[in-house]
């Protein structure tokens, strides 16, 4: 089997160092990262349809920024917090993959 | 000729039709995939001679787009009864020669139909699965026959053990038919298995990923947990079904058949298989290996979740569960993934009137934010309940480390054991000794002027006073402290104690556990 392959490390649980294998599954997690509250990121690839907002602009939290079509749904996305549109890195008709960082607001 | 020969000629001759499933052609194609063909799959797992097929003459029903005039011998599945090393089996299998294995009304039918025998003569059921999918054609019949099967497994489940062979495609829908069982088999480069397939996740997502990638026996059997047993052909997998039925009883009201006691086999000194310093590793598969009967271990879901270990072997000739936290991988901590895999595994055992031996040394939860995200509270709670739920006899040995929510977990006396047992080894206590120290000791260490050497004395402390087992053993939490070498005389001597067994639960319609 891997482990046999797999090297000794130090893996530290509740302040003590213990000698173990690691596996392939916990080598590859994702690290956490704490989310900024006024980045709107794409959860579906899809179709920027339209968009409702222009850099500077002031938006309020709930107000329409764009439409993204993903999953055969025309999906409203909203400002997450109020602000001003500090980066608009979309247009319309543009195919966007996931995790897209699409709008970023400068939360005030 | 006489009448009757002429009748029996006929029954022949409709018979081989029948049996040719799909035509020379599409077993030719099925044999260059690897694969062997349904009936020879069923001859294979049976034993011989003793295969009896069911409903071989039954016709498709779907009779639109065209499929009137198609012929479908057997609806392209093949379902009987038999014997594997003497014990009753229900099985069937898909023929993928067949209209490709597709699943309409009257194929699932059959299916139910063994089914139903299967839990009313109180045997195993197995099922292989080698199918396109449902038969487009027939429309809603065919979600119809898959909601049948999926019901029967649910109202079969803890009262036959169920067994399914991925041995070809099986996607979509079907997939939550094996997903219902109790053991799932895979095999290198012929099992594919997935909700969604490659191409609509490439048309949704824009991810393009093999079916091999997707949803392959590694896969499987590696990263998602859904298979337990993983083999590299169509063979070996058979035998890996027929030896998981010697550990297993018919249904659950019998015992697993017995066989005659064995003294272990290995080379391995058990006084050396485990590090005094609870910070090495071993395999704790060895340990199992000193105590089990002819040191035969039959590991279940062996690549995944690697740092809980769960399987079958004997003790006393009796089948026993081994439920033993892994050292050797992530330090044998308790996850999402191995909280899971032991839970399921212990409520297995205890419908099955399977005796669960746990071997504990762990140091706690895995700490991480994607792990509280994922749930590990719920998950780990799975355990908790999978043991105290549990009425089949439960014994506990603790080698070394019993630290925390994990010492309460891995069927601790407060969880209801009935035998506890811990090595001289054992530590346990609220924490590992550096944490605790880290916590009472925290004014002493940052006033001391060498904090460094205060820390250490102070681990040293609460090392002397708390990790070693005459703390809960003084409480009554463990039973006795035993040397290694006491361990397998001492399991005999519990399980035997525990033959006659009874516990009661408060009467319920089912309980609530957290899945």
């Amino acid at each position: 089997m891997e482990k046999k392959e797999n090297e000794l490390v130090d893996f530290v649980v509740t302040a003590r160092k213990y000698k173990t294998t690691l596996t392939t599954k916990y080598k590859n997690r994702k690290v956490w990262q704490k989310p900024f509250i006024g980045d709107v990121i794409s959860h579906l690839p899809g179709t920027i349809v339209k968009l409702e907002v222009q850099p500077g602009q002031e938006v309020k939290a709930g107000d329409l920024l764009l439409i993204h079509q993903a999953m055969k749904m025309y999906n409203r996305v909203v400002a997450p917090v109020n602000g001003t549109v500090a980066e608009l890195n979309v247009t319309e008709g543009e195919q966007i993959p996931k995790d897209h960082l699409m709008v970023k607001i400068e939360p005030k | 000729m006489t009448d009757l020969s002429k009748n029996i000629q006929a029954l022949r001759e409709k018979k081989a039709v029948v049996e040719m499933g799909g035509g020379e052609k599409a077993i030719e194609k099925q044999i260059a995939m690897g694969k062997l063909t349904a009936r020879d799959r069923i001859l294979s797992l049976l034993d011989k001679n003793s295969f009896h097929e069911y409903d071989l003459f039954v016709k498709h029903d779907g009779r639109d787009f065209g499929m009137d005039k198609k012929d479908l011998p057997g609806d392209g599945v093949v379902t009987g009864t038999g014997t594997i090393f003497g014990a009753p089996v229900c099985i069937y299998a898909q023929d993928f020669t067949v209209a490709g294995g597709s699943l309409g009304l009257q194929h699932a039918r059959k299916i139910t139909k063994i089914m139903d025998h299967a839990l009313k003569m109180k045997c195993p059921i197995i099922g292989i699965n080698d199918s396109g999918g449902a038969r487009i054609q027939e429309g809603v019949g065919a979600l119809a026959g898959y909601g049948e099967i999926f019901y029967r497994n649910t109202i079969a489940s803890g009262v036959i053990p169920q067994i399914s062979l991925i041995l070809g495609p099986c996607a979509g829908g079907a997939v939550y038919s094996p997903a219902l069982t109790d053991f799932v088999f895979v095999v290198e480069n012929i099992s594919k298995m997935f909700i969604t397939g490659p191409n609509v996740i490439k048309t949704v997502l824009g991810e393009d990923i093999s079916m091999e990638d997707l949803g392959g026996a590694r896969v499987h059997a590696e990263t998602t947990g859904n298979a337990h047993f993983y083999a590299l052909s169509e063979q070996e997998c058979f035998e890996q079904v027929k030896r998981l039925i010697t550990f297993i009883p018919w249904n659950n009201e019998h015992r697993a058949k017995s066989f005659e006691p064995k003294e272990p086999c290995t080379n391995l000194n058990i006084e050396n298989v485990v590090p005094v310093d609870p910070k090495q590793p071993y395999d704790v598969r060895d340990v199992i290996r000193c105590i089990a009967d002819d040191s035969d271990f039959l590991e279940i879901q062996e690549m995944w979740a690697a740092n809980i270990v769960i399987g079958f072997g004997r003790m006393g000739g009796e089948t026993v569960g081994f439920v033993a936290n892994q050292p050797m991988v992530l330090a044998g901590v308790l996850d999402c993934d191995s909280a899971d895999k032991a839970a399921r595994f212990i409520r297995f055992c205890d419908s099955f009137n399977i005796p669960i031996i746990t071997l504990e040394d762990m140091p706690g939860y895995l700490p991480g934010v994607d792990q509280e995200h994922a749930g590990v509270i719920r998950h780990g709670a799975k355990v908790l309940y999978a043991y105290s739920e549990a009425t089949v006899p439960k014994i506990t040995v603790i080698l070394r480390k019993a630290y925390g929510g994990g010492y309460i977990a891995m069927n601790s006396r407060h969880l209801g054991a009935d035998f506890m047992f811990a090595w001289p080894t054992a530590e346990i206590a609220v924490m590992g000794p550096e944490g605790a120290a880290n916590i009472i000791f925290r004014k002493e260490i940052m006033e001391a002027e060498d904090q460094d050497a205060m820390r250490q004395e102070k681990v040293k402390e609460y090392i002397e006073k708390f990790a070693n087992p005459y703390v809960a053993a003084s409480r009554g939490f463990i039973d006795s402290v035993i040397e290694p070498k006491e361990t397998r005389a001492l399991l005999l001597h519990a399980l035997k104690l525990s033959v006659l067994k009874e516990e009661y639960r408060p009467a319920k319609k089912h309980g609530l556990p957290p899945f």
